[in-house]
């Protein structure tokens, strides 16, 4: 069998043939075990990966509501809670915009698309002075204000927020409402170019919202043009948004472009969606079980443990009043 | 003695499975988990044990419709994998979600029906993971044990009906793992069918 002729390597290094073979086998085996573990472990990922993947946001570059008169320049105002604000990082990049997706992380991801200037406020209904008001001429009718709010969203987590803008009060006085004003109603824009998460009917666009006229009156009402001192970002609402601190966050319409004062109760969005989940008041209220989560505790965004819930997250003594005589078990 | 067939297979599916959470545990610790980290973590593990589930029910349909044998060799691995994100995502919703606020926890399992049928769920599973050893199918006796490990069946779609009234809007996900686990038990149904068809036309021994 072996050839004299050709230098034999020694015994010692020729490797056994069944070791050759297990030696082969190990290798597709393994490449084998790589390839399978890496299409369950990928599989599972992209199955979940919108909820995982990492954050981008949409940032304005903020400068332009540096020039405009702001009244409280100078350390807290009577209405500003001293709880840490929630970081920037966070008000922004973990929001519930549908127009913009379902997912807390689309609305910062989505949100460049939405051109907030142009911009024009209509304001009609039973108003003595209705009319259509371009958004920078509205944010001048009244000294902006910072006011640093806690906000409680219906789904139980909370965050603490430094807003800018100017309180509705001032906003509808200017339009002065007839007598026959009970309520007021607002709406978003609707442009699904702009907008792609209203191509889905996941809601009946546009949203709408509203308040009774003596909420809206209500000196904590705001209309909010800014976030920490800068302009608000598209995903928080921008150009214009509600920011009624004692009700759910759902009641702060977003990107609005039309108040109507009405005799009516105005229909709201979430609350003809899912009436039994949703009401019309959306008051704050530990008492009152949202129908799949207890509303009495609350976790603050970036804190571990839950914090009790505060009737009126907090406010009672400012708004409790509001709501006198009212039970607000069927009126929630 | 012969080596046995694809020794690379369940060792595969136990680091693939375990991988997305060796990734959600290294986003959790880097901070790029978002701002609200335990509901990232609680929706995560609990689509993972779904995922799972579906897939431990997979293995049969497999057999019957491909006649493919070595999704039976996962089946176990996968009921278990399941069982262990679903512990996981339980743990996450009582110590993270709740701190342990037994009151909450037994309120929300009493009261609201989305936490009661996920937390029965969970319940079907363990006597499943209990009695996931060879020694107990010997010792059960193997048609007692595959009684109760039908069992899964319900579990999944306690799961499912679960996810489906967790979700706020727009159900279509729950919806296709409701869709898949439905057709799944489809070709189990189908079979049983045809499978008692053929035993009443067989002739009966004399």
């Amino acid at each position: 069998m072996s050839d004299k002729k050709a230098p034999e390597p020694p015994s010692s290094e020729i490797t056994p043939e069944q070791q050759y073979l297990r030696r082969r086998e190990f290798i597709k085996n393994a490449g084998l075990f790589v390839g399978a573990a890496a299409v369950v472990g990928g599989g599972i990922y992209l199955l979940g990966m919108k909820r995982t993947r990492p954050m981008d946001r949409y940032v304005p570059d903020g400068g332009g509501l540096a020039s405009l008169p702001t009244a409280n320049t100078q350390g807290p105002g009577p209405y500003d809670t001293d709880e840490k604000p929630t970081p920037f990082e966070d008000i922004t990049t973990y929001n519930n915009f549908y127009e913009f997706g379902l997912d807390k992380n689309d609305p910062a991801r989505n949100a460049h698309t939405l051109k907030t200037r142009p911009w024009t406020v209509t304001i009609d209904g039973e108003v003595h002075k209705p009319q259509t008001v371009d958004i920078d001429q509205l944010i001048s009718w009244s000294p902006l204000e910072e006011r640093v709010y806690r906000m409680r969203c219906v789904e139980a987590w909370s965050m603490v927020i430094p807003w800018l803008g100017l309180p509705l009060g001032a906003l509808l006085k200017r339009v002065e409402p007839t007598s026959r004003a009970k309520y007021v109603a607002f709406t978003t824009l609707v442009d699904p170019e702009q907008m792609p998460g209203q191509k889905r009917q996941v809601l009946d666009w546009p949203y709408v919202e509203g308040l009774r006229l003596d909420e809206a009156m209500n000196p904590l009402t705001l209309m909010a043009v800014g976030l920490y001192g800068k302009t608000l970002p598209n995903q928080n609402g921008a150009p214009m948004r509600l920011v009624v601190p004692w009700k759910y966050g759902f009641k702060g319409i977003k990107s609005i472009v039309k108040i109507t004062l009405t005799e009516q109760e105005p229909p709201t969005t979430w609350n003809l969606s899912a009436p039994h989940e949703y009401g019309f008041y959306a008051n704050v209220n530990p008492q009152v079980d949202h129908p799949r989560w207890s509303q009495a505790t609350e976790r603050r965004i970036g804190e571990y443990s839950r914090r009790p819930t505060l009737p009126f997250n907090g406010y009672a003594e400012q708004v409790a009043s509001l709501y006198a005589g009212m039970d607000l078990r069927k009126n929630y | 003695m012969a080596p046995p067939p694809l020794p690379w297979l369940k060792p595969a599916v136990l680091v693939g499975g375990l991988a997305p959470l060796a990734l959600l545990a290294f986003q959790g610790a880097q901070g790029t988990l978002g701002a609200n980290v335990i509901e990232v973590v609680l929706n995560q593990t609990g689509l993972i044990a779904l995922v799972f589930l579906v897939l431990s029910l997979a293995c049969t349909p497999a057999k019957l419709l491909f006649a493919w044998t070595w999704p039976m060799r996962l089946r176990k691995l996968l009921g278990l994998m399941a069982f262990g994100y679903a512990v996981l995502h339980f743990l996450t919703y009582a110590v993270a979600d709740q701190g342990l606020a037994l009151g909450a926890i037994v309120e929300d399992i009493a009261k609201r029906p989305f936490i009661t049928v996920g937390f029965a769920a969970l319940m079907l599973l363990v006597p499943l993971a209990l009695t996931s050893t060879n020694a107990a199918v010997r010792r059960m006796g193997f048609p007692a044990w595959q009684r109760l490990h039908r069992l899964a069946y319900v579990a999944a779609a306690l799961g499912v009906v679960h996810f489906i009234w967790r979700v706020k809007k727009d159900a279509t996900e729950p919806l296709v793992y409701a869709s898949v686990l439905a057709v799944l038990l489809g070709i189990r149904a189908i079979e049983a069918i045809r499978k008692r068809r053929r035993a009443r036309t067989s002739p009966r021994p004399a």
